[in-house]
């Protein structure tokens, strides 16, 4: 087929109008077509579970079935918020993904700028490919490593412990360490990955800001503190920003491979309960309206990160 | 615009020391984990762990160990038969959507688009599609595992832009020709598409490929669990003999077979990884800071 390429001013726009509707809907019905099983697939597979949701209002029976199961309004909401289990799953949920952020963003930032300065490129490649690489194995090799680094027996640092003088320390049972665990692990497996973003808002900078730079004989390091560190500020920001937007996302895979019984109390967040309530303790109703609370702030949050984005930095997040 | 003062100079050496530690962090586990699988049974029990093993010391027992039992290469080849499966029918529901809603002037785009949104904003969680999937009586059914998150709406949103960004007077001047919408993506779109699909693509891969909730959700049958389940199970097991023949007459040590499955079970990905890293890296960029 050969394509004439046109100038778009000349292409007739088409108008709407109630009398050509049906010659517009005619000439896209392939577009349609084609997004029927898309249509049909969101249809069961994402409306679905919203309709289910409605059990979270509901004492749910299996017999009884979604629409067949009484009313009962906000109790199991009120359960939960009664329950002991209330702060505890928040706070930890909150600690995990807080520790994540405040500690994990400034050492991508770090490292960003440390790839961006350096004079080697091909060593900068190499460690590049090296850091990306741990974001794309998943959580459960992750907890092999983990094992061989952290184990009582013969992990590479209770090894080093040891032979410091120290008790060797069970890292991942142990209820005083196993937050570190978590948050440090996560920063090891993710940081690498997200320089990306920061990398390519620095390598966004003029060139010509650090050209000026050099020919007023700015050092280094106050190269990066007024232009680098600007320059990135906004994409900071903006970061910053979606990961609040998404702050009860704790990592369910990461904590659901790691935790045990031990440490129930200092990392049990707000999706590993409700998959204990819901699927182990057949909870359904009580472990559904968990989930719905936390999809109802979670949308909240989204809405504000979002406006605050548009406002500070001018972008969108979707 | 490189000067090199002392002050420049201090600072590149420090810049390279600063990343080779970086380096040396992401490392020195890996290294960990391959010294654990190739260590001899006898110097494990002598002295334990060394930090360094000359590599003429090295066994693959461990290996030999793991692989010659059958519950590895069945795990293998049902990971393989879940991400083919599953990246297909993600990018077979995600290609049209992304491509309808690219359509500026297409009749209705606002209201697919709050329709999709929707499920981006608002999450009710695990139980409500776990009820739906085994009401529908797909538990040790690959399905379940594919299904429920084989459209992603960021996925799709970042495969909206890439097409919004082809030239509109292709599109046009094809339809011109009398090519219909079909003939136009396929004809058109889609032989321009090729690294956003690959990119697109491979993001739904490396997520099927490390799936490993659930898998433990919704499959009962030891037949039918990939390589990360299996991977689970032997490094939490304490009876070790479901999955591999250990006993006193063992020629490698149970730490030794667990780095050795922890290994393989990395093996695909790191294969594959210099070809992820070049489309991902490319990928992301493109989304810019919507990644």
């Amino acid at each position: 087929m050969s394509v004439r390429v046109l100038p778009s001013s000349l292409i007739p726009s088409i108008k709407i109008y109630p009398k050509n509707l049906w010659r517009v809907l005619r000439q896209y019905r392939w577009v349609y077509l084609l997004m029927l099983p898309t249509f049909v697939y969101f249809v069961i597979f994402k409306y679905g579970p919203l309709w289910n949701a409605q059990i979270a209002f509901k004492d749910f029976k299996p017999l009884l079935g979604v629409l067949g199961s009484p009313w009962v309004g906000f109790e199991h909401f009120k359960t939960f918020i009664d329950s002991f289990y209330f702060t505890q799953l928040i706070r930890n949920t909150l600690i995990f993904s807080l520790g994540k952020l405040i500690l994990g963003m400034p050492i991508a930032v770090i490292c960003a700028i440390a790839l961006h300065e350096t004079w080697f490129l091909r060593y900068r490649t190499f460690v590049q490919t090296m850091i990306y690489l741990p974001h794309f194995l998943s959580w459960v090799i992750m907890f092999g490593v983990l094992l061989v680094l952290l184990s009582p027996g013969n992990g590479l640092i209770n090894e080093i412990i040891v032979s410091l003088g120290g008790e060797p320390i069970p890292f991942l049972t142990s209820p005083d360490t196993f937050r570190w665990v978590v948050i440090l692990s996560d920063i090891w497996k993710e940081t690498g990955w997200s320089t990306i973003l920061y990398l390519a808002a620095l390598l966004a900078i003029s060139p010509d800001l650090y050209e000026a730079a050099a020919v007023d004989g700015a050092t280094p390091i106050q190269r990066i503190r007024y232009i680098s560190l600007p320059g990135i500020l906004p994409v900071i920001v903006l970061i910053t920003l979606l990961r609040l937007g998404h702050i009860l996302e704790a990592g369910f895979n990461q904590i659901f491979v790691l935790y045990s019984v031990p440490v129930y109390s200092v990392g049990d967040i707000l999706d590993t309960w409700v998959y204990r309530q819901g699927v182990l303790n057949f909870q359904f109703s009580l472990a559904t309206a968990v989930g719905f609370f936390k999809g109802a702030i979670g949308l909240v949050l989204l809405l504000v990160a979002n406006r605050a984005a548009k406002r500070i930095a001018g972008q969108s997040i979707y | 615009m490189h000067t090199r003062t002392r002050d420049t100079v201090v600072f590149q050496i420090g810049i390279a020391i600063f990343l080779t530690i970086m380096l040396f962090i992401i490392l020195i586990p890996f290294w960990r984990v391959i010294v654990t699988a190739v260590i001899p049974l006898d110097i494990y029990t002598r002295q334990g762990v060394p930090f360094f093993l000359s590599p003429t010391k090295w066994t693959f027992e461990a290996f030999k160990q793991l692989l010659t039992h059958s519950m590895f290469p069945r795990a293998a080849l049902n990971s393989v038969i879940i991400t083919v499966l599953g990246t297909a029918i993600s990018l077979f529901l995600t290609v049209p959507l992304a491509y309808g809603l690219s359509i500026r002037s297409l009749p209705g785009r606002k209201v697919i688009m709050a329709f999709v949104l929707i499920i981006y904003l608002f999450s009710p969680g695990l139980i409500p599609v776990y009820l739906l999937i085994t009401g529908m009586k797909l538990t040790n059914n690959y399905l379940a595992i594919i299904l429920p998150p084989a459209v992603s709406v960021f996925n799709t949103l970042v495969m909206m832009g890439f097409f919004e960004g082809l030239p509109e007077e292709l599109k046009e001047s094809a339809r011109l020709d009398g090519a219909n919408e079909l003939q136009v993506l396929i004809r058109i779109i889609l032989p321009l598409s090729k690294p956003i699909l690959l990119t697109i693509g491979l993001f739904y891969a490396v997520f099927y490929w490390n799936e490993f909730f659930t898998p433990i959700l919704y499959l009962n049958d030891n037949d039918l669990i990939p390589l990360p389940v299996l991977l689970r199970n032997i490094l939490i097991s304490a009876s070790f003999n479901e999955y591999v023949e250990y006993n006193a007459f063992s020629s490698s040590s149970l730490e030794s077979l667990k780095s050795a499955g922890v290994f393989i079970t990395m093996l695909p990905m790191l294969l594959i990884y210099p070809w992820i890293q070049r489309y991902f890296t490319k990928g992301t960029l493109v989304g810019g800071v919507k990644g």
